[in-house]
């Protein structure tokens, strides 16, 4: 700051004594009200910290005594309340009047959509799409335990093979090499015959002798056509949908050692509500029987 | 000054001029004129317009708001006479901004201010509000004097508290017309008079009310001069030619009294600083504060006339012609001998230069898009979101299946039903929309628009494994029809996809 007062010598008008580069800048006074509008701005600064939690490191929580965690749980709270009356019309209608109905079709569609992000596309991907080694495609129209929208909807509230779920669904394949219910060679004859249901055996003498085999250890779940069996969860083997793989090793393997995949029972952790909003957005992947 | 170095007060030889100044009041004083008279009709019909479009009904059928101009918030569409919007398309919103822009340099290249100083909403109002002031109040002279008083007696207390009053009534009105504009007015004037309104509404009734209030009321020529960024950079659109308010110094100088020799035409009345509603003397030229409103002019022409002088010492005048007038008039006597050489040496203002071509350019050119895409905007479309997860679906048969989100936007306030077909795949291919068992004559299946709205529909196309194409992925078309005479609507082009061959 100069000491001395200093003119501005094209104007004459004082500077502030602030030089940037040999620019001075001339003094303008600027108008009060502008200062106090200023001083204005640090008082309501104050009033806001005293109001709000605004100091860091200290807990203060503000005379109003808001959070951040509080407006959210005020937000989720008053989104439960406007939801509910749409979800408890879910729960009283049955799937097949959820599905007639264009209204509660849709709310279902978009609320399992969400649903099924978070609970189901960590196993059965993000559309349903399902991945191999055991978890099916819920997008196509192949079934292990029945495709129908209230097959569907017992499978996800009670699960498969779940072992928290008394009401739970469960089946065991045998391990026809591992407990020497077959000998190598007989599970080689069986694979073969399995290929030949979908036309893809290369050894058909094997594939015959097969037959015989099959028709003793297998036809009873699996079907003498291997049409499967929704009642027990055998899967159809006369398909192009293979759960574990439809190559012979892959066949072999689930015959020598069985297959069982396990679906949690989702009956105690989500709302029944939600559960018939899966079940009609699964429906709406467009394989459903 | 700083602390540390503060002066010795005996070693300056003036005193400093302070780095904050307390507020000059200005005390403007009624003037007619021409220009008053303009200024009157822009205030009107700017007020008018305000205050009264949201009172408009159009017609626009069943279920649907009748007020001509609406932005209605909850269901996100724009009402505008015959013109709907959809959030989407803000862009003309953008457009309208930008052709207000361009409208604004274009006019302040040619005519200075003009916005400042007629129809700046800032303007517009602090005129009402002064023009209410002078009813109560008085005159210049008059409020200046009740200002002045050490003690205001209950005369002076009751004008001060009528005038508050009007001007928050005014405030009052200009807060509930704008929430107007935003709600149905019949039904938001009826909710508020039961004591109806939502906190939002009351929200920006107050806060357009306070605003009002406070810069029209109180700030004023503050706004102006301290506030407004405009004045900033408007001097960038000006240029020699462009005509703004000016005080012909050729003519005026040197200011003398009426009768005086040797003395211009200016008599030194201050009649131009007095009625100016920011508080500037415009003999000082060119000036920030100064939103060339040209009230002074009406005022020093009224001034003239008395005098038996021609009117325009003040005038709507450019750079050019002030500087050709004074070296015109340079060597002539003061006052009445140089009035004829010095507005012979005038030349029409230039109208078309570069800057004003390239304004009315970029202005034809927004306009000219924003028409064309109104025009052609169609009533509804069509939009295809391929599903990603799965990429296909393989069925149990080996047939394969890929499935598309369709959006049907649809601005035809009745619900259509259209037929959905999708070219370029094999013979046997079937497609199923979810939710709609409905299909034509043709087997095609059938959607339906939402009215106003979009409509999301499934559709599954199978290929069944006989026919299924030799590539990975196929060019599809889904296209929408009319079922009655096949009038292609709407088409998107999209993918059918398959395993790697």
């Amino acid at each position: 700051m100069a000491n001395k007062i200093e003119h501005d010598a094209v104007t004459g008008r004082q500077t502030t004594g602030h030089e940037w580069d040999g620019i001075k800048e001339l003094n303008t006074p600027l108008p009060k009200w502008w200062l106090w509008t200023f001083y204005a701005t640090i008082v309501f600064a104050v009033v806001w910290c005293i109001l709000y939690p605004a100091l860091p490191f200290t807990g203060a929580t503000g005379l109003l005594g808001y959070t951040g965690r509080g407006e959210g749980e005020q937000a989720l709270a008053a989104h439960r309340a406007a939801t509910e009356p749409m979800l408890e019309r879910l729960r009283q209608t049955e799937i097949e009047q959820v599905l007639a109905d264009p209204e509660l079709r849709a709310y279902a569609v978009a609320g399992g959509r969400a649903a099924f992000a978070n609970t189901c596309a960590g196993c059965h991907g993000a559309g349903g799409q399902g991945a191999q080694g055991g978890f099916p495609s819920l997008a196509d129209d192949d079934w292990i335990w029945g495709g129908k929208p209230a097959d569907i909807e017992q499978t996800i509230r009670h699960g498969i093979r779940a072992a928290e779920d008394p009401e739970t669904r469960t089946s065991q394949m045998p391990r026809f090499l591992a407990d020497g219910m077959l000998t190598a060679a007989q599970v080689n004859d069986v694979a073969e015959h399995v290929l030949s249901l979908t036309g893809r055996a290369t050894d058909a003498e094997a594939a015959s002798r097969g037959a015989a085999i099959y028709a003793e250890n297998c036809a009873a779940c699996h079907g003498d056509q291997g049409q499967g069996n929704h009642e027990v969860g055998a899967p159809r083997l006369n398909d192009q949908v293979w759960l574990y793989g439809g190559d012979k090793a892959s066949i072999v393997r689930s015959i020598s050692y069985a297959r069982g995949g396990v679906m949690p029972a989702w009956g105690q952790r989500l709302d029944p509500a939600v559960i018939r909003m899966l079940t009609v957005y699964i429906h709406s992947l467009g394989g459903t029987e | 000054m700083g602390m540390l170095d503060a002066p010795d007060r005996h070693e300056l030889e003036e005193v400093s001029t302070p780095l904050y100044a307390n507020r000059v009041r200005v005390y403007p004083q009624a003037v007619q004129g021409r220009v008053r008279r303009a200024k009157w009709a822009v205030l009107v019909f700017c007020l008018a317009v305000y205050y009264l479009l949201p009172w408009l009904r159009w017609d626009r059928g069943p279920g649907q708001p009748d007020q001509a101009v609406l932005v209605d918030m909850a269901h996100g569409r724009l009402f505008f006479f015959w013109i709907e919007l959809w959030p989407q398309e803000v862009y003309y919103l953008t457009g309208l901004l930008v052709l207000g822009a361009v409208a604004i340099f274009a006019a302040t290249s040619l005519f200075g201010r003009v916005w400042c100083g007629f129809a700046c909403p800032q303007t517009v109002w602090t005129d009402l509000f002064m023009w209410v002031e002078r009813l109560i109040e008085g005159d210049r002279n008059a409020r200046m004097r009740r200002d002045r008083k050490p003690r205001w007696d209950w005369s002076d207390r009751a004008r001060k508290l009528a005038k508050h009053g009007a001007w928050l009534l005014i405030a009052m009105l200009t807060g509930g017309a704008w929430v107007m504009y935003f709600n149905d007015a019949p039904t938001l004037l009826r909710d508020a008079l039961a004591g109806d309104v939502s906190l939002a509404v009351l929200g920006f009734f107050g806060l357009f009310t306070g605003t009002t209030y406070l810069l029209a009321g109180w700030a004023r020529e503050q706004v102006c001069t301290y506030m407004c960024p405009w004045p900033r950079f408007q001097a960038a659109m000006m240029d020699a030619d462009s005509l703004i308010v000016s005080y012909r110094g050729w003519r005026g100088e040197p200011r003398g009294k009426a009768r005086a020799a040797g003395a211009g035409d200016c008599v030194d009345c201050r009649a131009c600083v007095n009625v100016c509603p920011t508080g500037v003397d415009i003999r000082d030229g060119v000036q920030l504060s100064c939103i060339g409103c040209g009230l002074c002019i009406d005022a020093c022409d009224s001034i003239m006339t008395k005098l038996g002088r021609p009117e325009g010492l003040i005038a709507f005048e450019t750079l050019n012609n002030l500087a050709a007038s004074e070296a015109a008039t340079a060597m002539l006597p003061p006052g009445a001998a140089r009035r004829g050489p010095g507005m012979a040496a005038r030349q029409a203002p230039r109208i078309l230069r570069t800057r004003t071509y390239l304004y009315v350019a970029v202005l034809c050119v927004v306009a000219g898009a924003m028409l064309a895409g109104l025009a052609l905007r169609q009533p509804g479309g069509l939009e295809v979101l391929r599903d990603r997860a799965p990429l296909f679906v393989k069925l149990s048969d080996g047939s394969l299946r890929n499935s598309y989100t369709l959006k049907l936007s649809d601005r035809r306030h009745e619900a259509a039903t259209l037929a959905v077909t999708v070219e370029g795949l094999p013979e046997g291919t079937h497609l199923q929309v979810v939710g709609s068992e409905a299909s034509d004559a043709a087997g095609r299946p059938l959607v339906t628009t939402k009215p106003d709205g979009v409509a999301e529909w499934r559709l599954l196309v199978t290929i069944p494994a006989g026919a299924l194409p030799q590539a990975d992925s196929t060019d599809v078309t889904i296209r929408l029809l009319e079922p009655a005479g096949d009038r292609s609507l709407a088409s998107q082009h999209s993918v059918f996809l398959g395993p790697k061959p």
